[in-house]
């Protein structure tokens, strides 16, 4: 059995989504949650399209419908979680019929769908942005944890939650400890004894121990002028970032930007210095996937021109203030202080990741890396913890002048802004332009063909794009990528951000269609 | 799920019970040939090639789809089956062009190094016909039907392996033939890398080259999502000219999508930065790494001394290798003395 919510998978993860199709072709049930009949509905047993942000109103009608029934694993709750009382208080105020008004979906469907999913054991859920990328982002993932939790599908092969992660590497630069509140394998920076370890280990003195800023922070402290130097590697936060108008608002306030990439993007228009990059294939390396794999990243062929290994240009800069560090290769920082310093890193050594590479915890040596988290239900913190959550709304909705909701997302042929695949002989000609999808009953009522341009119009901005009709899409929606400049979905994306988090609402905003 | 004692070539063997012939051999490291068999499809066992003989059955059974079973005596190696397959191969090379010379899979063609194995010589190339008009192209891939031996692994690798469904046998006027469904492909190249001949091949570049003149194959990490898919870079002349998927690896055990595999060449942009650049008089101007890198340590004192270190913040790069990250943090925190450190991970 598997769930998929919020997850475009064939698209966003080709090749995890065939392993999904196989498990279907082998008599493994499916179910897809998402208000888009995307392709992976095409091999589901079930698709529930709920309405875009309403999530955690659906899995909390499933959980009261498996304890009302007492279909819940009751051992796993009992014996490895805490909490419990308070998720069977709050979801008792999901009765179905409620949930349903909600989210769309037939009251009966969700009951039905909730005795399908703990019919079969394991029973894995996977998660992608859908998840995450709204207001109610943290509180939507403690959801998924309770329903797994209280299901009994945690720690075993083929169950759990299984967050895709985005990018190649985003779960390595987080394990490493590009984050404002951890070090290197998520030891805490307000934790003294963290910092100790640290300071010894680069021989510095008082490691700031106050939590930094998240990215919407630092990019409103640039307007304010908190922040007087701001340093983006890698990222076109210009095109990435919702709205826009503000982002671009906000980096041409900078005092200082530097920019450290392999191409001039619109981000780099701001910079005052530019630092040219080794990319992909260019030097040596490590990459961690989803399944906290670390995998090796090897040279075909040498950077362009000038260009270094982004390494080697921090190391050059702390040499001009004043700090010689030692190693000068990747592998001297994996092995002599990535390893070193992060505990579930420590039996991970470039010598061990010539084939298939080691998934962590990898705590020694010998250590086989591990495949599946909280085998026999024994979670990192101990019990695991149900945490009761109440749905709430987008922070925009459609209203009369604005009556769609924008969701966005990515398309298969091409990746973010296209710096990398808008530049791959082929990829442009498989995916041109962008569109708006939108679905046949709007497209009819508003007299719109498909690939008849039209306007697309938030409270930030407006864009000119090509009408794409399609049955993928429930009416009062529209779907975007942010894939091309001119039409980019994020000069109508919402700056609203999960209070947690800060994750941004890309997948929920209120826009109005105009026909031209 | 018992093991069962068989005999092949006269060695003993014990393999598991649902095993098939062809696995029990190669566990042992016998080989037998194959043609249709690949490692990561369900055996069609359509061509032939990999017969053997099983004591006290008349005629030779294809080892790939035939399991084991206890006291069987298996020989893979003959003269009989050595004809047999002989037979089979002079049959497909009845209705396959001997254009090697002009063929990209020529030198890695499982077709041309079975029929070299095998000794076949003085066979007349088939008078063109008809059969397969309906040669396809994508934007990535040609296919070239004549040469198509209809082992069936493109096929099998679309619907079995990758979930597409757009490839498919229909019956043609000169008997079954592949056919395709626009619609339903969507680039990812599996069937090129399962075709054991040129049948299908690569479009990506007008580059050419032999196969012999690849010089290295660099095994790497996919650079776009966070599946983590294990690719091969074939190097030429210093260059990647092609990617594949490898075979057996995890995460992706061989698989690729369009932008693993065809995604590869935006380093070799005439775009790329390729110095650093210092904002000047409204423009940017060349600068050596020396300069760039002391004039932003000289504002990061200033702003330091001035407004303290969390007047600076930073973003690190998801996409690139975590060293790279774990680089950047410490630059932040340890040179720096500021937390202000983040990366997309919430975006």
């Amino acid at each position: 059995m598997i769930m998929v919510i919020g997850s475009n998978m064939t698209e966003a993860h080709p090749v995890a989504a065939t392993f999904i199709k196989n498990a279907v072709a082998n008599g493994a049930e499916l179910i897809v949650v998402d208000p888009r009949r995307h392709k992976l509905c095409d091999y589901a047993t079930l698709h529930l399209p709920l309405k875009v942000g309403s999530d955690i109103a659906l899995l909390n009608a499933m959980m009261h419908v498996l304890i009302k029934e007492d279909l819940y694993d009751r051992r796993f709750v009992e014996s490895c979680t805490m909490g419990f009382d308070e998720v069977k208080e709050k979801v008792m105020e999901y009765p179905p019929e409620r949930a349903a008004e909600i989210c769309g979906i037939d009251a009966e469907l969700i009951r039905s769908t909730a005795r399908r999913f703990v019919s079969i054991k394991p029973a894995m859920l996977c998660y992608t942005l859908g998840i995450t990328e709204h207001t109610c982002g943290v509180n939507n993932v403690l959801t998924v944890a309770n329903f797994q939790m209280l299901t009994g599908n945690m720690g075993m092969e083929c169950g759990g939650v299984n967050p895709l992660r985005g990018q190649n590497n985003v779960q390595g630069a987080c394990d490493m400890g590009a984050l404002p509140n951890v070090f290197p394998g998520y030891q805490a920076v307000t934790n003294p004894d963290a910092r100790a370890k640290f300071e010894k280990a680069w021989g510095v003195k008082n490691l700031p121990g106050n939590v930094g800023l998240m990215i919407p922070q630092m990019m409103e402290g640039l307007v304010d002028k908190k922040i007087r130097a701001f340093y983006i590697f890698g990222e076109n936060l210009a095109n990435t970032e919702p709205d826009i108008h503000k982002v671009e608002h906000e980096l041409s306030s900078a005092e200082f930007l530097i920019c450290q990439d392999i191409f001039p993007n619109e981000t780099t228009r701001f910079a005052h210095v530019i630092f040219p990059a080794a990319a992909w294939s260019e030097n040596e390396g490590t990459f961690a996937n989803s399944e906290r794999r670390i995998s090796r990243v090897r040279t075909a062929s040498p950077p362009p021109g000038l260009a270094k290994p982004n390494w080697w240009i921090f190391k050059e800069i702390a040499k001009k203030m004043g700090h010689d560090w030692e190693s000068d290769s990747a592998q001297e920082l994996w092995d002599n202080e990535i390893s070193v310093l992060a505990p579930n890193l420590m039996g991970i050594k470039y010598r061990r990741l010539e084939g298939n590479g080691l998934q962590w915890p990898c705590p020694h040596e010998e250590h086989p890396g591990t495949c599946f988290l909280h085998q026999d239900g024994e979670f990192t913190c101990g019990l695991g913890r149900f945490t009761p959550v109440d749905w709430t709304p987008p922070a925009e909705v459609p209203d009369a002048e604005y009556p769609f909701t924008l969701s966005t997302g990515r398309r298969l042929y091409h990746y973010h802004t296209r710096t990398q695949t808008g530049r791959c002989e082929g990829l442009n000609d498989l995916l041109g332009e962008e569109s708006a999808d939108i679905s046949p009953q709007d497209a009819s009522t508003m007299g719109i063909e498909s690939h008849e341009k039209i306007k697309v119009k938030s409270r930030r901005g407006e864009v000119i794009v090509k009408a794409r009709v399609t049955p993928e899409v429930p009416p009062g929606m529209v779907w975007m990528a942010f894939h091309f400049r001119e039409n980019c979905a994020n000069w109508l994306t919402n700056a609203a951000f999960d209070p947690v988090s800060f994750t941004a609402e890309y997948k929920a905003c209120a826009v109005q269609i105009e026909k031209l | 799920m018992g093991v069962v004692k068989l005999t092949i070539d006269g060695r003993d063997v014990s393999a598991p019970a649902e095993s098939t012939i062809l696995q029990a051999a190669q566990s042992m490291g016998i080989r037998i040939p194959t043609l249709c068999f690949h490692e990561r499809l369900k055996p069609a066992g359509s061509c032939g090639i990999c017969v053997v003989e099983v004591d006290g059955n008349p005629t030779p059974v294809t080892s790939c789809n035939t399991p084991v079973s206890e006291g069987m005596t298996v020989t893979t190696h003959s003269e009989h089956l050595f004809s047999i397959r002989q037979e089979i191969l002079k049959g497909i090379l009845a209705h396959h062009p001997l254009d090697c010379p002009i063929c990209d899979k020529a030198g890695e063609c499982l077709l041309q190094d079975l029929v070299v194995e095998h000794g076949i010589t003085g066979v007349e190339s088939p008078t063109p016909t008809t059969k397969f008009t309906s040669a396809y192209s994508k934007t990535m891939l040609k296919s070239w039907p004549e040469r198509c031996v209809l082992c069936l692994r493109c096929v099998r690798a679309c619907s079995e392996i990758q979930g597409h469904y757009a490839l498919s046998v229909t019956e043609g006027p000169d008997g079954p033939q592949i056919s395709y469904d626009a619609d339903k492909c969507v680039s990812c190249g599996e069937c090129i890398q399962l075709c054991p001949t040129g049948a299908l091949v690569e479009k990506k570049t007008d580059l050419r080259w032999r196969n012999w003149e690849i010089e290295n194959k660099v095994r790497t990490t996919c650079p776009y999502c966070g599946v983590g898919c294990q690719q091969l870079l074939h190097i030429k002349d210093g260059r990647i000219v092609k990617v594949t998927g490898v075979e057996d690896a995890e995460p992706n055990q061989g698989r690729l999508c369009v932008k693993g595999r065809y995604g590869f060449d935006f380093i070799y942009s005439d775009e790329r930065l390729k110095t650093p650049l210092i904002r000047e008089n409204g423009g940017f101007r060349e600068a050596s790494f020396d300069e760039a890198t002391r004039l932003v340590a000289r504002k990061f004192k200033e702003i330091i001394a001035e407004s303290g270190p969390d007047a600076i913040a930073g973003v690190s790069c998801s996409r690139s290798i975590n060293e790279d990250s774990y680089q950047m943090q410490k630059l932040f925190r340890a040179v720096i003395g500021t937390n202000n450190i983040d990366n997309c991970a919430r975006t």
